[in-house]
């Protein structure tokens, strides 16, 4: 058995940059490199596009690009490849990692894909209610697109020791693509609170990235970081007991230091003593993180207690549109021109009879970002956008807001900036809710590709 | 004295649904007991002036000195529900970095960000 793993981060979501996968992939030594790509509603809103969109694959958009940057380093070093790329169709990303195997010169390279986490058709009859609200999950009958499971890491741990170097899952619990490794290679019993609690806490703080290296991080003057321009994704080295280091490439920016570690601790974090995940129940509040070296982060003593005998699911329904629109002023009395231009706007949606569940007008500038908990004395700015959203029913009633706003070119006030022309101005709304199914009730599968 | 949080503490926010979680961290031992006794959940609702709708909850972490606030309706209905620009509420973290603390005037070389206290 192997003293220590290396194990690094490959994405932290969908849109994250490529390059220091790639650098982890060449420079980072790797035993494993996972990757992370999927939001809340990432699941959801492939649906809607595979509907409407008979070209996309339903796989990570950005799977190609990822995969030409790490195969060569990966393949050189032996390093695995643990991905949540597969979104809501892992065999097509499977397959589509073994066209590239097979194009760069790899072949008999194995490469699992594991499903079993979507269960939209049966979900209403294996839950009960809805955790945000307490409804029954019935309610959501009608808008219900999608519905998935965040599955553990055993799936994963699974296809590895059926000797696959790339396993391509849809949802799994994001520190869990981080743990699998562990499990495997150090043997891990499943029921070894202890173990995966360290394992899963380890993984938690890999999971976002450069979050922990920096990212997410910088306030000039108060917490600064070399080359902020130049991240690298973490590097975790975790010995036998769940114990790891992290630490990044030599010569990227950022910093992994006490604070980027703590911060990102409790990053997404309720009770820091019962972070629920699929596989173990993390204790956050017995960590011990110590700084070893320049860039360099020792975790230690993470807590974990016995899984619950449920599992999250996620339901993502169709719940409307927003529709939103932005425009300028600036010089002296922007702010004025700015307020009489909202009063404006709230008048026309009156005369126009915009169905609205709600509707918001700000002033970027002022309190777009923090709305009501912006300082009362807070200074007038030179500049202000006028960003004014509502949320509606329908998408006829969202396209009246940047309608209106059109209006304010000609119609409006004096020296009014606006973008002409302009993007799309409404989007759908995906709603996610939670629920818990029984643990029993869900069975991954895995299948098996070759180069 | 009287000094905004952003010198003694750091601060981080995350989503979850319409749950905001604001997680404040000293940067100094000594100023932990300061963020215990002065940055209670009250306080900190208060501070964020409607803004956050629901409850707040308060977590002590004292193996890394910090706190954990979780503020329920703080992300305007949830993620992909909310007309807030910052829908995700990553910015939401640095508003509380404005909060007034008293720091006993012994700490003051300890203060974090010395040229930009005013």
């Amino acid at each position: 058995m192997k003293k220590t793993i290396r194990i690094g981060a490959g994405a932290a979501w969908w849109g994250d940059r490529v390059e220091p996968a790639q650098l982890n992939a060449e420079q980072g030594d790797l035993d494993y490199l996972c990757f992370e790509t999927m939001a809340e509603a990432t699941v959801s809103a492939a649906q809607v596009r595979a509907r409407r969109d008979p070209t996309f694959q339903g796989y990570d958009t950005y799977l190609d690009d990822r995969m030409k940057a790490v195969l060569p380093g990966c393949m050189k070093r032996g390093t695995k490849i643990i991905s949540n790329q597969g979104w809501i169709n892992p065999d097509a990303a499977a397959q589509r990692v073994v066209h590239w195997l097979k194009e760069l010169g790899y072949s008999g390279v194995k490469v699992a894909s594991v499903n079993g986490s979507l269960i939209t058709d049966k979900v209403l009859s294996l839950t009960d209610k809805i955790l945000e609200n307490g409804e029954p999950t019935h309610t959501l009958k009608e808008s219900l697109i999608s519905a998935e499971v965040y599955l553990g890491a055993e799936p994963i741990v699974e296809a590895l020791r059926q000797g696959a170097q790339v396993v391509i899952t849809g949802r799994v619990a994001d520190p869990s693509l981080f743990m699998a490794p562990m499990m495997y290679e150090f043997n891990w019993d499943p029921a070894d609170a202890k173990r995966l609690g360290q394992g899963m806490g380890v993984g938690h703080l890999m999971e976002c990235g450069a979050q922990v290296t920096g990212g997410y991080f910088s306030d000039p003057g108060f917490k600064d970081v070399p080359d902020p321009w130049n991240f690298g994704f973490p590097i975790a080295e975790v010995s036998e007991d769940g114990t790891a280091v992290l630490s990044k490439v030599e010569g990227t920016g950022g910093a992994i230091n006490l604070q980027t570690v703590k911060e990102q601790l409790l990053y997404e974090v309720h009770d820091p003593a019962n972070y629920l995940t699929p596989d173990v129940v993390v204790d956050f509040t017995t960590a011990e993180l110590r700084e070893v070296g320049v860039n360099k982060v020792e975790v230690k003593n993470i807590g974990g207690k016995t899984r619950t005998p449920t599992l999250k699911v996620s339901m993502g329904c169709t719940e409307g549109f927003i529709g939103e629109d932005m425009f300028f002023y600036a010089g002296p009395g922007a702010l004025r021109r700015a307020e009489l231009a909202k009063k404006i706007l709230n008048e026309r949606f009156r005369i126009v009879k915009l169905k609205a569940d709600e509707v918001r007008i700000d002033f970027l500038g002022i309190n777009a970002i923090h709305g009501a908990a912006t300082p009362k004395d807070a200074p007038e700015p030179y500049e202000v956008a006028v960003r004014v959203a509502a949320r509606t029913k329908t998408r006829e009633e969202a396209i009246k807001v940047g309608r209106e706003v059109d209006g304010m070119a000609v119609s409006g006030i004096a020296h009014t900036g606006k973008r002409v022309p302009h993007a799309e101005r409404t989007r759908e709304i995906i709603g996610v809710w939670s629920s818990l199914v029984a643990r029993e009730k869900v069975i991954p599968s895995i299948k098996y590709f070759e180069s | 004295m009287k000094v905004k949080l952003q010198h003694i503490a750091h601060a981080r926010s995350g989503d979850k649904g319409d749950i905001s979680n604001i997680a404040v961290f000293a940067y100094e031992p000594e100023f932990y007991p300061l963020l215990k006794d002065q940055l209670t959940g009250d306080n900190l609702k208060a501070f964020y002036n409607g803004a956050i709708k629901g409850p707040v909850l308060r977590y002590l972490v004292d193996n890394v000195q910090a706190l954990n606030f979780v503020c329920h309706g703080a992300l305007g209905g949830g993620v992909s529900r909310s007309l807030c620009l910052d829908n995700y509420g990553k910015a939401l973290s640095a508003a509380i970095l404005g909060f007034e603390i008293e720091v006993p005037e012994s700490l003051r070389s300890k203060l974090h960000g010395q040229n930009l206290i005013i």
